[in-house]
């Protein structure tokens, strides 16, 4: 069954990226703007594997890990984070929230796929 | 990553998406300038230069991405606090934001070049600014822009594209195999993590001997919070790097207890792959086992059962074959409230900015402007068939009909509505511009804008940024004065430029002006009569005078300068604006400023207008300009000198202009205006003076598609455009104040004649 993809990023270009590597990868995605549209989304649609940006507005990516955490059926989602940031301490607080894993940006598609597959089978 | 086409096109929606950003960006600062800035307000500079780099870096955009980290790590100094922002920190984000603003033009090809030594001299400050939070002028004496000692500190890779790629890494004998020990804590599973999936990717690189190790586990009843009990301990079997079983365990190094070690012994059993498929098999069972296997473990009194069901399923729940008995699960529920989800961190109000919008080709609204123009067309031809079938008033052809052009204008005044943009867009570049001008011309220039909001069709939106930016570029570098000249003036040392938009009667008007030393007459007529534009003698009102800098070649600046000069005047600024049917005029007071007023229609797709005839032909008059239309008594008339007509209007005289006559359309020996019936129209030009329009008749009020006459013929005098009316037939669209002119021009011709 295809596996479902929910992309929560509030840059059009990275929400495109991600898009265009995953679909290729056989991935279905479903998008998201920012944090609360990110919860919102994941409710209606629900998804597979979830992957998002951190700054973003109205609700940033650890206040959205934190959302999805909150939620009993989400308990066991991966979460990945995207992150421009290298640094120690924004994947430390991305793990509290209770994010999977991270992603580093600018992502290569292959590794991407490649993270995608380690967290979601 | 190869450049194929769908890789291009996000390329493309990247760089749209950076105008977006950039000024989103220029929105923030200027608002952090006028002190209207708060948190939130730097947090989404922040994020804006933060989104731009983020693209950047996946385009390999180097410079780019190293000046938008530089840029973005100052801002984030400000977000956290540990930086104020104070005026030298908004003037350097000023600074960064144009120079970020022309790596991404010139990343985009807008540009031939970057100014490499302004974007390192504006990268130290920000650097300097970081490093001592002293003012920017620590850091000007410093001649060297290549001392970069902040990029190292931020462990910084300006282009990420060597993901993992093995075959760089210096060369290691690796192990022959492996013994790894890996106990996951609580967390781990509580990440969404998942033990089965780790062990199938060390499975990936070779076969693979797994054992779990279950010691932990303890019986039901002891089992009192969620906990994780299982180990695994796994015997690979492959001459892979160190790093290939780390990456695996990249995310839950600190979520697991892991130990990798060589395998102390040359394997004696090598397993082959389906001997690991086997154990994996084993293993995926007894990751998915704790739930299931808890409640054969001896008895307990009930309620504790519940309990236990609720923390083994909340252990157990990362493994997706699990069957979780949903009711446990809720009990297990930390008790995170819900309400979080929905709590945004702070920056709420930034929600009310965003609109809900689509995107859509350009080409696509034209091509239904265009049909829709055709429509109403139809439409129109329709319903003039049936007024000449004679049908009664009540009649319900007729009255669907009317419905129906009800219905056109409704659609096509939604059309345009979607073509409307705010000339926010133009006029937020300008705050860069004064800047610069500024700058260069060590004036000191405060820059106020009004009426952003005003809406106009998005081809005129486009078109006015460059004669804006030329009018801006003429008030700072001619109309202000230098900072003596405005002390020796009493005026404040700061000079400023006002620049507004308004809608006045159907058209959109923008005004530049400033409070500057206004048109030195004396010199503008001197030059004039120089360059030949003017006889020496020429009378010449104040107005006439100041309108001369619209001549061609006419240059006020003793040298051309570097910012107004570019080897434009102001002759280009009008021409361009004519082009747009626009118009543009000045008005100066010495010593107190200049104004300068451009005028411009709201649209250049359809017209209302007033449908007359004169010298024969059908003649359409933009409704906008009309003031009043009235049948003249006699003695209203009057003739001044050989050709020259007055009429008078409420108690005044107005030029009166014979317009089939002015046109060429009358035949040289019709009779004088005197001679023939006929309707007087009063119109407004773009002055504000009026003039009469003399016509035979008048047909009625219409709105028109216009089609232009210059791309399809030529451009006529007194002509603006023209249209398809009801009937099929064209009709000319009069340019008013073009006529007007004409009008002048031949009655001083016909006077130089009699005189002659």
């Amino acid at each position: 069954m295809t596996k479902k993809i929910l992309t929560v990023d509030d840059s059009r270009t990275m929400r495109d990226m991600l898009m265009l590597a995953l679909t290729d990868a056989g991935y279905e995605v479903v998008q998201a703007e920012d944090g609360i549209d990110g919860l919102e989304t994941l409710e209606r649609e629900g998804a597979d594997v979830v992957i998002t940006d951190i700054n973003m507005p109205r609700l940033d990516g650890f206040g959205f890990i934190e959302g999805v955490r909150a939620n009993p059926a989400h308990r066991g989602l991966p979460v990945l984070v995207l992150t421009t940031e290298s640094s120690v301490e924004k994947k430390t607080r991305a793990k509290e929230a209770g994010a999977t894993g991270w992603i580093v940006k600018p992502f290569d598609p292959v590794k991407l796929v490649d993270v995608v597959r380690r967290v979601s089978g | 990553m190869s450049a194929d086409d769908p890789f291009e096109a996000i390329k493309q929606t990247f760089f749209l998406e950076c105008e977006e950003l950039l000024t989103d960006l220029e929105a923030s600062v200027t608002a952090l300038t006028f002190g209207d800035g708060d948190g939130e307000t730097i947090n989404a500079a922040f994020r804006a230069i933060h989104s731009i780099k983020g693209g950047a870096g996946a385009f390999g955009l180097e410079e780019l991405v190293r000046f938008a980290h530089v840029f973005e790590t100052y801002m984030d100094e400000l977000r956290s606090g540990r930086k104020t922002c104070d005026d030298t920190a908004i003037r350097a984000m000023l600074h960064a934001s144009d120079v970020l603003a022309d790596h991404v033009s010139f990343a985009r090809g807008l540009i031939p070049s970057m100014d490499e030594e302004r974007s390192q001299t504006v990268a130290n400050e920000l650097r300097a600014l970081m490093d001592g939070g002293g003012p920017v002028v620590a850091a000007a004496p410093d001649p060297s822009p290549a001392a970069d000692p902040i990029e190292a500190e931020f462990d910084f890779k300006p282009v990420m594209f060597d993901f993992g790629d093995a075959s760089d890494a210096p060369e290691v004998v690796a192990p022959e195999a492996w013994t790894i020990t890996f106990k996951p804590h609580v967390r781990l599973y509580e990440t969404g993590n998942e033990p089965a999936l780790l062990l199938r990717e060390l499975a990936r690189l070779g076969p693979c001997q797994v054992t779990l190790d279950t010691s932990e586990l303890p019986a039901l009843t002891e089992l009192s919070e969620p906990a994780a009990c299982l180990s695994w301990t796994i015997e690979l079997d492959a001459p892979v790097e160190l790093e290939a079983i780390t990456e695996i365990f990249e995310f839950v190094e600190d979520e697991c207890d892991l130990v990798i070690l060589p395998k102390g012994e040359p394997a004696g059993s090598v397993e082959d792959s389906a001997a690991a498929d086997v154990g994996i098999a084993a293993l995926l069972a007894a990751a998915t086992a704790p739930a299931p296997a808890a409640p054969a473990a001896p008895a307990a009194d009930e309620v504790d059962i519940q309990a236990l069901l609720a923390m083994a399923t909340a252990a157990a729940e990362p493994a997706p074959s699990a069957p979780a008995p949903t009711p446990a699960a809720a009990v297990a529920a930390p008790s995170a409230p819900a309400a979080k989800a929905t709590a945004p961190t702070g920056s709420a109000q930034a929600a009310g900015g965003g609109q809900a919008s689509i995107r859509v080709d350009l080409d696509r609204i034209d091509k239904l402007i265009n049909v829709v123009g055709e429509l109403v067309i139809q439409q129109a031809m329709l319903a003039q068939s049936v007024a000449e079938c004679g049908l009664a008033a009540s009649s319900t052809v007729k009255v669907g009909l009317e419905d129906l052009e009800q219905l056109s204008r409704e659609i096509q005044d939604s059309v345009m509505a979607i073509r409307a943009q705010p000339v926010k867009s133009v006029f937020q570049r300008m705050p860069r511009l004064v800047r610069e001008v500024a700058d260069m011309t060590g004036k000191n220039v405060r820059l106020i804008t009004e009426g952003e909001a005003t809406e106009v069709d998005k081809t005129v939106v486009d078109r006015l940024a460059e004669p804006i930016t030329h009018m801006i570029r003429n008030a700072i570098d001619h109309g202000l004065e230098d900072a003596e000249g405005r002390a020796a003036a009493g005026k404040p040392k700061e000079g400023t430029i006002r620049l507004a938009a308004l809608h006045r009667s159907g058209r959109i008007v923008i005004e530049v002006s400033d409070d500057g030393r206004g048109i030195n007459r004396e010199r503008v007529r001197k030059i004039a009569v120089d360059r030949g534009l003017i006889a020496a003698d020429a009378n010449l009102s104040n107005e006439e005078t100041d309108n001369l800098i619209f001549l061609p070649g006419f240059s006020t600046a003793d040298s051309v300068s570097d910012i107004s000069g570019r080897g434009v005047g102001m002759d280009v600024v009008r021409r361009s604006i004519q082009q747009l049917g626009g118009r543009i005029s000045i008005a100066s007071t010495p010593g107190k400023g200049s104004v300068f007023t451009m005028s411009l229609p709201l649209t250049l797709a359809v017209l209302d207008g007033m449908v007359v005839r004169a010298g024969g032909q059908t003649l359409l008059s933009p409704l906008s300009s009309i003031i009043e239309s009235f049948t003249p008594k006699e003695g209203d008339l009057h003739r001044i000198g050989a050709r020259d007509w007055v009429i008078r209007f409420r108690d005044r005289f107005l030029p009166l202009i014979d317009t089939g006559r002015v046109l060429g359309f009358s035949k040289p020996d019709a009779p004088e205006i005197t001679g023939r019936d006929g309707i007087a129209i009063v119109v407004e030009n773009e002055g504000g003076s009026q003039v009469a329009l003399w016509v035979d008749d008048i047909q009625g009020q219409r709105q028109v598609v216009i089609k232009s006459l210059e791309t399809n013929y030529r451009k006529v005098d007194g002509i603006s455009a023209a249209t398809i009316l009801g009937d099929g037939r064209v009709a000319l669209i009069l340019d008013i104040d073009a006529l007007v002119v004409l009008g002048r021009q031949q009655a001083n011709q016909s006077e130089f004649k009699i005189a002659s």
